[in-house]
C-alpha cells in the first residue's frame, strides 16, 4: 500500500488539472467574460504543466489499483494534454473572432482533458466509467457551446442522447463483468477469467466493447459522428476528433489486454468485425459526402478501424502500432480541421466541397497544407499517414489477420478517392471568389501539422517508435 | 564513391527549393520573370543531375554483379535507408536523368499556367524515379514508388487536356490498388524474413506456397504499372490527357518501373512462383502484343495510338523477363531503354504538331512533309524505330527478346513475331496519314518546321536511338554480369516444386 504522498505524486498530472480547472473557474466567475484571455492562458499553462508532470512523473499504481500511472498512461497523457492545449488555443481565438468569448470554454477543455487522463490511467471499471463520463459530459457542452445556433444545439443533444445510451451499455457490461468476476480491478478480472469466470464475463466484455466503440466512433456505433462533426463549431471538432480518441483507444487496449488477456480469441473476433465495418463503411459512406466536416467524420471512422486492427492483433507489436497510429492520426486530423478553421468566405466558414474550388490559386499555402495532409491520411508514403498504416498492417499481418489487413488496404484505396476529390477541387477547378484572410492561429497549426506530416515525420519515427514500444510493454502486467 | 546515389537522387530537390524560394521571395507582379528564371533553374538542375549520373555510370564497375556504391544508415524499427545499384538499375537511372532535361526544354513554351509549380512537380518526380531504381530497402522502394503517384497525378490533373480529371483519377486509383496489395506482401515478407533489405531478401527462401501469394501481390502492382493487358486501360487515358513532357516521362520511365520490379523482386525473390506463373505471363504478353497492336491500328487520336503501341512493346519486355534466359532478359532490359528513347521521342513528335495546331486528331493532319521536311524525317526515324527497323535500337530489343522467348515458349514467340508485323501496320499507316498525302487542310498551310529548340530536343534522342541500334553492346556491357547472376538464382529454383 502506498502512502499518501506517493499517491499524490502518481496522480500529480490529474491533480494539477483538477485544481487548475477549479481555480480558473473561480477566476472566471469573479472576473467575468473579460477574463477569458487570462483563463485561456491559464488553461494552456495547466495543460502543459500536466503533460510535463505526466512525462517525468513516477511510475506505479495507487488508490487500490484503480489508478495506474505507467508508461502507456504517460505516453497517452503527453499527447492528450498537448493536443488539448492546441484546442484551447484554437477555441479561444475563434471565440474572440466570433465576439462570443466565454471563460467556460477553456475550462471545459481542461475538465475534458482531465477525464481523458483518467481514462488513460484507469485500472478498474469504476475509474474507467468516471473518466469516460467526465470527458463525455464536458464534450457535450463544448459541442453545443453556441447555444443560439440550431445545428450546434442539435449536435450537442444528439451526442448527449446517444452518448448516454453508450454509457448505459458500458455500465451494463461493467456490472456483468463485476458480477461474474467478483472484482472491478482489471488485474483481478484477468485472474478470474483465467480461472474460468465463464461466459458471463465474456458477455460483459462485448457490452464494454460496444460502449467504447461508440466513444471512438467505430462502425456500427458511428452514427453520431457525422452529425456532431458537422454541427459542432470547427475548433471544438478539431479537439473532439483527436484527443478523446487517443484516450478511448488507450482505455480500450488497457481494458482488453489487462482485463481479458486470457480471452484474446473471444474479443478479437468482435474487434475484427468492428474494425472491418469501420474501414469499409467509413470508406464507402465518405464517397457521398459533400460537406468536408462530414467527410472528415467518415474518414475518422475509417481510421479508427485501422487503429482497432492494432488492438485486435492482441500483441505488443499491435499495441505499439495502435499508439503510433493514433499519434500520427491526431496530428493529421488536427491539421485538417485547423485548415478548415482558417478558411472563410464572406465571414462564413467554408465547409462544402464546392467552396474549395480553385483554392490553390486563392490560398496556395493552405491548399498545399490540405493537399499534403490529405495525401498523408490517404496513406501515401513518405507522409505520416503511411507510416501509421504501415505499423498497423504489419502488426495485423504478423498476428495472422492478413485477410482483414488486405481488406483494410483495399478500403484505403476507396477512401483515397474522396481525399483525391478534395485535392482535385482545390487544384483543378476554377475559383468562385475571394476568401477572407486566414487567422494566424489556425494557419499556424495547419502549417505545423503539414510540415510534420509531410517531412519531419521521417525523423520523428525513430524516437516515436522507441517510446511507443515502452508504452505498449506497460500493458503486460505480470 | 559512396554518397553519389543519394546525391543523384536528391540533386533535383535543390532545384525545387530554389524555385520555391524564388516564388516566395517574388512580388505578385513579377510572374513573367519568375517563370523565366524557374525554367532556367529547372534546366540547370536536371543537367547537373545528368552530369552526376554520367560520373556515376563512368565509375560503375560492369564486371561486378552485385550492388555498388552501397550506402546504408539505420532508420527506425529495423528499417534502413540503404541505396545501391547494379547492372539492371544503372542504365534506367541514366535514362531518367537523360530524358528529364529534354522534358524541361519541351515544356519551355507549351506550359503557361502555374509554371513554377509544374517544374517543381517534375523535379520531385525525377527524385522519386531515381530513388525507385536506387533503393535497396523494400520499404524505401515502396515509398519512392508510391510517392511518384502524387506529382504525376498533379501533372495530369492540372496541366492536362479536356478530360484530365477522369484520367488523373484513373491513373491514381488503378496504380494505388495494385500497390496496396504489394504493400500487404511487403509487410508479410518483413514479418517472415525479419528484414526489409533487398539483398538479404534475395537470399531468403520463402516457402513455395507463400511465394505464390507474394508473387501475385507484386504482380498486381507491376502489371498495372507496366501496364500489361488487361489492366492497361488507364494508360491511354493518362497519355492522351497528360501534357507532352508528362507523356514522355510516363512512357519513358514510369512504365519501366514495372519491368524493373519484375527483375528486382519477382524473379530473384520468388523464383518458384515465377516458374509457375511464367506461362500466364507469356499468355498475357502475347495477347498484349497482338491485341493492343490491333487496337492501336483503330485509333483516331495520335497519342492514343502511340500509347497502345507502348502497351504492345511492354509486352515484349514482360515476356522477355519471364523467359528466364540471358537473351530474353538482356533483350527486355534493352527494350526498356530503347522504348524509353523511342516512345519518348514519338510523344515529343506529337507535341510538336500539337503545340502548333492544338489537336491530335489524325484526320486533321496530312501532307505535313510539304511544309515540314525536317519534322517528317525525324518522325520517320522514330516510327521506324518503333517498328523495329534494323539499325535502330528498337530492332535489337525485339529480336533479342524473341530469341530468348523462343527458347522458353515457341508459340509465344510466334504470336509476338506476328505482333511485330502489326506494329509496322499501325505505325506506318499513322505516318502515312499524318505526314504524306496532299496538304488539304487550309489550317495547315502556314505550319512551320522544327525550330532550333525542338532540334535540340530531338538531336540527343536521334543519336541515342541510332547509336544503340548500331552498337547495342553499350547496354550489354553494363547488364551482362548482373543478368547472369540473376539467371543463376533462377536456374537454382526447381520448376516442379510448386503446384504439383
Amino acid at each position: 500500500m502506498m502512502d499518501f504522498s506517493g499517491a499524490v505524486a502518481l496522480a500529480l498530472p490529474e491533480i494539477i488539472l483538477a485544481v487548475g480547472a477549479l481555480i480558473l473557474l473561480m477566476v472566471g466567475a469573479f472576473g467575468g467574460d473579460k477574463s477569458t484571455g487570462l483563463v485561456s492562458v491559464g488553461s494552456g499553462g495547466v495543460l502543459i504543466a500536466g503533460a510535463v508532470a505526466a512525462a517525468y512523473g513516477p511510475l506505479g499504481s495507487t488508490f487500490n489499483g484503480g489508478f495506474v500511472a505507467d508508461n502507456a498512461a504517460a505516453f497517452a497523457k503527453v499527447f492528450i494534454y498537448g493536443f488539448s492545449a492546441v484546442g484551447v488555443l484554437l477555441g479561444d481565438r475563434w471565440l474572440k473572432r466570433m465576439a462570443a468569448s466565454k471563460f467556460e470554454f477553456p475550462v471545459l477543455i481542461v475538465i475534458a482533458a482531465l477525464g481523458m487522463g483518467m481514462m488513460a490511467s484507469a485500472g478498474d471499471l469504476i475509474s474507467l466509467y468516471i473518466g469516460v463520463e467526465l470527458q463525455s459530459l464536458a464534450l457535450y457542452v463544448l459541442c453545443a457551446f453556441r447555444r443560439d445556433d440550431a445545428k450546434a444545439s442539435e449536435a450537442g443533444l444528439k451526442y448527449f442522447v446517444l452518448g448516454a445510451l453508450s454509457s448505459g451499455l458500458l455500465l451494463y457490461g461493467a456490472s456483468l463483468i463485476y458480477g461474474f468476476a467478483g472484482s472491478t480491478k482489471f488485474v483481478d478480472i484477468a485472474a478470474a477469467v483465467q480461472a474460468g469466470a465463464g461466459q458471463g464475463a465474456i458477455f460483459g466484455v462485448v457490452f464494454l466493447i460496444c460502449g467504447l466503440a461508440f466513444k471512438v466512433s467505430a462502425a456500427p456505433f458511428h452514427m453520431w459522428t457525422p452529425d456532431v462533426y458537422e454541427g459542432a463549431p470547427t475548433p471544438v471538432v478539431a479537439f473532439v476528433a483527436a484527443a478523446p480518441k487517443m484516450a478511448a483507444m488507450v482505455l480500450f487496449a488497457r481494458a482488453l489486454l489487462q482485463g481479458f488477456p486470457g480471452a484474446v480469441g473471444q474479443w478479437q473476433q468482435v474487434l475484427v468485425v468492428v474494425a472491418a465495418l469501420s474501414m469499409g463503411w467509413g470508406a464507402l459512406a465518405g464517397l457521398r459526402q459533400r460537406n468536408l466536416k462530414r467527410l472528415l467524420a467518415y474518414s475518422s471512422v475509417t481510421n479508427i478501424g485501422y487503429a482497432l486492427l492494432g488492438i485486435a492483433a492482441g500483441t505488443d507489436q499491435g499495441v505499439t502500432a495502435m499508439l503510433v497510429f493514433m499519434v500520427l492520426y491526431m496530428i493529421d486530423t488536427t491539421g485538417l480541421f485547423a485548415c478548415l478553421l482558417a478558411l472563410n468566405r464572406d465571414g462564413k466558414p467554408m465547409e462544402t466541397l464546392a467552396d474549395f474550388a480553385g483554392l490553390a490559386k486563392e490560398k496556395p499555402g493552405l491548399a498545399l497544407c490540405i493537399t499534403g495532409l490529405s495525401f498523408s491520411v490517404m496513406g501515401i508514403p513518405p507522409f505520416a499517414g503511411f507510416w501509421a498504416k504501415f505499423y498497423v498492417f504489419k502488426a495485423a499481418i504478423a498476428a495472422g489477420l492478413w485477410p482483414i489487413a488486405v481488406f483494410g488496404l483495399v478500403a484505403s484505396v476507396v477512401a483515397a478517392f474522396y481525399y483525391l476529390r478534395i485535392i482535385k477541387t482545390m487544384w483543378f477547378d476554377p475559383s468562385p471568389g475571394r476568401t477572407d484572410a486566414s487567422p494566424l492561429d489556425a494557419r499556424g497549426v495547419a502549417v505545423a501539422a503539414a510540415l510534420f506530416s509531410c517531412g519531419l515525420v521521417v525523423l520523428a519515427l525513430n524516437p516515436l517508435d522507441t517510446v511507443a514500444k515502452l508504452a505498449a510493454a506497460a500493458f503486460h502486467l505480470s | 564513391m559512396t554518397g553519389i546515389l543519394s546525391l543523384t537522387t536528391f540533386a533535383p530537390i535543390i532545384g525545387v527549393l530554389a524555385i520555391l524560394f524564388l516564388k516566395l521571395a517574388s512580388k505578385p507582379g513579377d510572374r513573367k520573370k519568375v517563370d523565366a528564371a524557374s525554367k532556367w533553374i529547372a534546366l540547370v538542375t536536371t543537367l547537373a543531375t545528368l552530369a552526376i549520373s554520367i560520373v556515376m555510370v563512368a565509375k560503375f564497375n560492369p564486371a561486378e554483379p552485385g550492388f555498388q556504391f552501397v550506402e546504408s544508415a539505420p532508420w527506425f524499427a529495423g528499417l534502413t535507408y540503404s541505396m545501391g545499384i547494379d547492372g539492371i538499375s544503372v542504365l534506367l537511372i541514366l535514362l531518367t536523368t537523360f530524358l528529364m532535361p529534354l522534358c524541361i526544354v519541351a515544356s519551355w513554351r507549351s506550359i503557361e499556367d502555374r509554371l513554377p509549380e509544374y517544374l517543381i512537380a517534375f523535379l520531385l518526380l525525377e527524385t522519386l524515379m531515381i530513388g525507385v531504381f536506387c533503393a535497396m530497402d523494400l520499404i524505401l522502394f515502396y515509398a519512392f514508388f508510391e510517392c511518384g503517384l502524387i506529382p504525376m497525378f498533379l501533372i495530369i490533373g492540372i496541366w492536362g487536356g479536356k478530360n484530365r480529371v477522369y484520367a488523373a483519377y484513373k491513373f491514381f486509383l488503378y496504380t494505388l490498388l495494385g500497390s496496396v496489395l504489394m504493400l500487404a506482401a511487403i509487410l508479410t515478407m518483413a514479418n517472415i524474413a525479419g528484414t526489409t533489405s533487398i539483398p538479404a531478401l534475395m537470399q531468403f527462401k520463402f516457402a513455395p506456397q507463400l511465394q505464390i501469394f507474394l508473387w501475385l501481390a507484386f504482380f498486381a502492382s507491376f502489371a498495372v504499372k507496366m501496364p500489361m493487358w488487361p489492366v492497361h486501360t488507364w494508360l491511354p487515358d493518362a497519355h492522351v490527357e497528360a501534357p507532352t513532357a508528362g507523356s514522355v516521362i510516363l512512357a519513358g520511365v514510369l512504365l519501366k518501373m514495372g519491368g524493373y520490379g519484375f527483375l528486382r523482386f519477382s524473379l530473384p525473390m520468388f523464383p518458384d512462383a515465377s516458374h509457375y506463373f511464367a506461362p500466364l505471363v507469356f499468355a498475357m504478353s502475347a495477347i498484349a502484343v497482338f491485341y493492343t497492336s490491333l487496337v492501336a491500328f483503330r485509333q483516331t487520336d495520335i497519342k492514343k495510338l502511340i500509347a497502345y503501341s507502348s502497351v504492345a512493346h511492354m509486352g515484349f519486355v514482360t515476356m522477355g523477363i519471364f523467359s528466364g534466359n540471358a537473351a530474353g532478359i538482356q533483350g527486355a532490359i534493352f527494350q526498356m531503354v530503347s522504348h524509353g528513347l523511342i516512345s519518348g521521342a514519338l510523344f515529343l513528335c506529337v507535341g510538336v504538331i500539337y503545340d502548333r495546331m492544338h489537336t491530335r486528331e489524325i484526320a486533321f493532319y496530312g501532307g505535313l512533309v510539304n511544309r515540314m521536311p525536317w519534322y517528317a524525317a525525324t518522325f520517320l526515324l522514330f516510327t521506324m524505330g518503333n517498328v523495329g527497323l534494323p539499325g535502330t535500337s528498337g530492332f535489337v530489343g525485339e529480336i533479342l527478346t524473341m530469341t530468348g522467348v523462343y527458347g522458353a515458349s515457341t508459340w509465344t514467340a510466334f504470336v509476338s513475331a506476328t505482333g511485330v508485323i502489326l506494329s509496322a501496320v499501325y505505325a506506318l499507316s499513322l505516318y502515312r496519314r499524318v505526314v504524306f498525302g496532299t496538304l488539304d487542310n487550309p489550317k495547315l498551310a502556314t505550319i512551320a518546321d522544327l525550330e532550333p529548340r525542338e532540334v535540340i530536343i530531338f538531336a540527343p534522342l536521334i543519336v541515342g536511338t541510332l547509336a544503340l541500334g548500331v552498337y547495342p553492346d553499350a547496354v550489354f556491357h553494363y547488364t551482362t554480369a548482373s543478368v547472369d547472376h540473376l539467371i543463376e538464382a533462377w536456374r537454382a529454383a526447381s520448376p516442379v516444386s510448386v503446384g504439383g
